[in-house]
């Protein structure tokens, strides 16, 4: 299949190792991965924080960049979110001041081939086994976007079962957000820390090395305070555990 | 330590929700209350709607009443109207808080009033009828008995379901001690309890005026439905000469049938119990029976103008049940008294602004981090987050283009319709941030590591980030930037 990759735009900025452990996986299981070089970003910020007008354009960029892709996946379950729950309103309020008229219609049929990066695997390849293998204590961490908007359910834990080596913990609390909320992380600083000291706690109490994520939005969060508190445990996007360590895969190539 | 809240939760005085945030935050007491009360009415409510097999389908026909009586609330205000006072009763309408304060009192002084009993009423503490009361030299007892330990110990509502949920035992009792004046009074429940009954009962006994607010208004029976716990509301509804009822419009329901579906979502919802211990209905007087003299005075304040707004209307389906409140994330770190206003958690950050006309309480529908929790436990299924959103473009549209903020999205905004403009500014950023950057953990012992770059602190608003969490610096190479490399 061809997958138009869509990176989104905190992920080409921050985190191009999320970026590149998707292409590594998409290709290993013989797709072709194309990445549309005009996309930048859905527009949640804007969106979410109130500022509706600002992200409205970002939706016929997004179009004319994915119009024609056989699939479009993305390694951020709350942009996937954000485009199925307001792209739609979007297209109508754009189309009713006068805009394209043809949006709404359009974005009906694209959104059903936009798929989050583990429900392309689980939902759309049926795929659990991704041939990696990682040999680390890691905890699951269920963002609400995913858990809630998207409905992942035990997708991206059933991929990381299926990873050879891994020792998958069990978080306590799963459905609590973790306090990141884009700019509800900076505007409530103070209760999203309080949020985010219970959400390391829980990792915490998991004994594993690393959290794991469908969204960097929350891991850049989470891991700024285990940083912080010196805790040596770190974050990781599921997709980069799922592309398995480099150095460990070539080592069991030769043999190691 | 105390965590009492003596000035009145007021929406147009209250500081913004993070400075109160900030504050509250430091009440370690309280905040441990708070979890341990909202853990357990959580526990309770998700035993028993996993239970209901058919819940998704109530919580579809509750919104669907809901909402077609706000559809139609003016011909169901009016059949209410037309069967209440056809048994006896008298409607009054009021068209804001101050109105209504002041057909409470004349009513209390048509009766010679000067003591009134009074059932759990978050629609009473909405317009802050006890302090107007008492400014006319009328005193209310609260009965209910969160209701009653807020009262006596000079504190405000936190929980529009349990209002003394910020508040535990061992607090109560000293509330008790001190203002009941029991010095040897026991610390288990049964001891507080008993206290409880021997201070109100004779209140009950006595007092010959109630107010109360209601559950739901019937429209084909002109019946008023309260359901409760403790029996205490029942006293209010049996034993005093006249009751009276405050009332939001929106609590209206077509039918007596409708209660099929509200008893069974609200008591689940609320309290984590199948049934309410008690469910009181009546329908105007009945010689020899209950109250003489029944009033009902319907609230709007500014209820008509929610319902005006199409995406914020939704709101008004809400049946008070507070399961959002224990639902929510934020609320459990702070709890209640940081949303300034009766109305706290989730259905306060959106029916708070939206009773002050958008003109108060805007730092609220930015008080929440739209995890969506509030909306997954709505028993009327009121899109709380999408709300919220809604709201914040309201407020942002008060704000004014040349606001910091304003500007500063536009900027971004114009950035991301460009992808030349997009990789400029990625550039842009690695260079600003590098000033900023600490390098880490270079060299371990013997052992070469990767070097990690690190930004410990951010100015001005980003500052807020830097407070309590490190931040990871850019990569060298944004991804796009890799994906031109390989292709090559």
């Amino acid at each position: 299949m061809r997958v138009a990759l869509f990176i989104t735009c905190y992920n080409d900025t921050l985190f191009p190792a999320t970026g590149k452990a998707v292409v590594q996986v998409l290709e290993r299981l013989g797709h072709t991965v194309e990445f549309p070089a005009g996309q930048t970003c859905c527009g949640q910020m804007h969106w979410n924080t109130g500022y509706q007008r600002e992200a409205l354009p970002l939706l016929p960029r997004f179009m004319e960049q994915f119009e024609h892709a056989e699939a479009v996946v993305s390694p951020s379950s709350s942009c996937v979110a954000m485009m199925r729950e307001h792209y739609p309103i979007m297209a109508e309020r754009i189309a009713r001041e006068g805009g394209d008229a043809t949006l709404p219609e359009r974005i009906a049929v694209l959104l059903p081939r936009v798929w989050e990066f583990t429900e392309f695997l689980t939902k759309k390849l049926g795929v659990t086994d991704v041939g990696a293998y990682y040999p680390h204590r890691v905890t699951y961490h269920a963002s609400c976007h995913g858990l809630r908007s998207l409905g992942l359910d035990d997708g991206p834990e059933s991929l990381l079962r299926a990873v050879r080596g891994i020792d998958l913990r069990k978080i306590e609390r799963p459905e609590q957000c973790c306090g990141f909320g884009g700019t509800f992380a900076i505007k409530n600083a103070d209760v999203s820390g309080a949020m985010l000291a219970e959400k390391m706690q829980s990792v915490l109490a998991t004994g594993a090395e690393e959290c794991t994520a469908c969204d960097n939005s929350c891991l850049m969060h989470i891991y700024g305070a285990l940083h912080r508190g010196k805790t040596g445990v770190r974050t990781r996007h599921i997709a980069e555990i799922l592309a398995g360590e480099p150095q460990l895969q070539a080592d069991l190539r030769e043999g190691r | 330590m105390s965590s009492a809240v003596e000035t009145r939760l007021d929406p147009r005085t209250a500081p913004s929700f993070p400075k109160a945030a900030k504050a509250l935050l430091r009440e370690e007491q309280m905040r441990a209350n708070v979890r341990r009360a909202t853990e357990t009415i959580q526990g309770k409510r998700g035993k028993l709607v996993a239970e209901k097999t058919d819940w998704q389908q109530l919580r579809e026909s509750a919104r669907q009443i809901r909402a077609h009586v706000l559809q139609h609330l003016d011909v169901y205000l009016e059949e209410f109207e037309r069967n209440f006072t056809a048994a006896g009763g008298h409607v009054h309408w009021a068209r804001n808080a101050e109105e209504a304060q002041q057909i409470v009192m004349a009513l209390a002084k048509q009766v010679n009033a000067a003591e009134v009993i009074k059932i759990k009423s978050m629609t009473t503490e909405e317009i802050h009828l006890n302090d107007v009361l008492e400014a006319a030299g009328i005193h209310a007892y609260e009965t209910d008995l969160a209701e009653l330990i807020i009262q006596l110990g000079h504190d405000q509502p936190s929980h529009i379901v349990v209002p003394a949920l910020h508040k535990n035992r061992a607090q109560i009792r000293e509330i008790f001690r001190r203002e009941m004046n029991l010095p040897e009074i026991g610390e288990t429940p049964q001891d507080l309890a008993e206290a409880a009954r021997r201070f109100l009962r004779e209140k009950f006994l006595r007092v010959k005026t109630a107010v109360s607010g209601a559950n739901f208004l019937i429209a084909d029976t002109g019946g008023i439905c309260i359901v409760e716990s403790e029996g205490n509301g029942r006293m209010c509804l049996t034993l005093p000469e006249t009751l009276i009822s405050v009332v939001g419009v929106e609590k209206v329901i077509p039918r007596f049938a409708d209660l099929e579906v509200f008893l069974q979502i609200l008591a689940r919802s609320a309290t984590g119990e199948r049934m309410n211990p008690y469910n009181s209905m009546w329908s105007g007087v009945t010689p020899g029976d209950g109250p003489r003299n029944m009033h009902v005075v319907l609230l709007d304040n500014a209820r008509t103008e929610v319902l005006a707004d199409a995406e914020g209307r939704q709101t008004l389906q809400c049946i008070r049940c507070g399961a959002c409140q224990n639902a929510c994330p934020v609320y459990r770190q702070t709890g209640g008294h940081a949303y300034g206003s009766v109305y706290a958690g989730p259905i306060g950050a959106i029916l708070t602004p939206q009773l002050m006309e958008m003109e108060h309480g805007q730092s609220l529908p930015y008080a929440s981090s739209l995890c969506g929790a509030c909306y997954e436990v709505c028993p009327v299924k009121i899109n709380i987050p999408e709300v919220l959103i809604h709201l914040r473009n309201k407020v942002v549209n008060k704000k004014g283009w040349y606001a910091p903020e304003a500007l500063a999205m536009k900027a971004a905004a114009n950035v991301f319709r460009s992808e030349r403009r997009f990789r400029a500014a990625q550039r842009l950023a690695r260079m600003a941030e590098k000033p900023l950057v600490r390098k880490e953990f270079e060299i371990v012992g013997q052992q070469q590591v990767e070097p990690q770059g690190w930004v410990k602190w951010l100015p001005g608003i980003f500052g807020g980030w830097t407070a309590t969490r490190d931040l990871q610096a850019m990569p060298e190479e944004s991804f796009r930037e890799w994906w031109e490399k390989r292709r090559v």
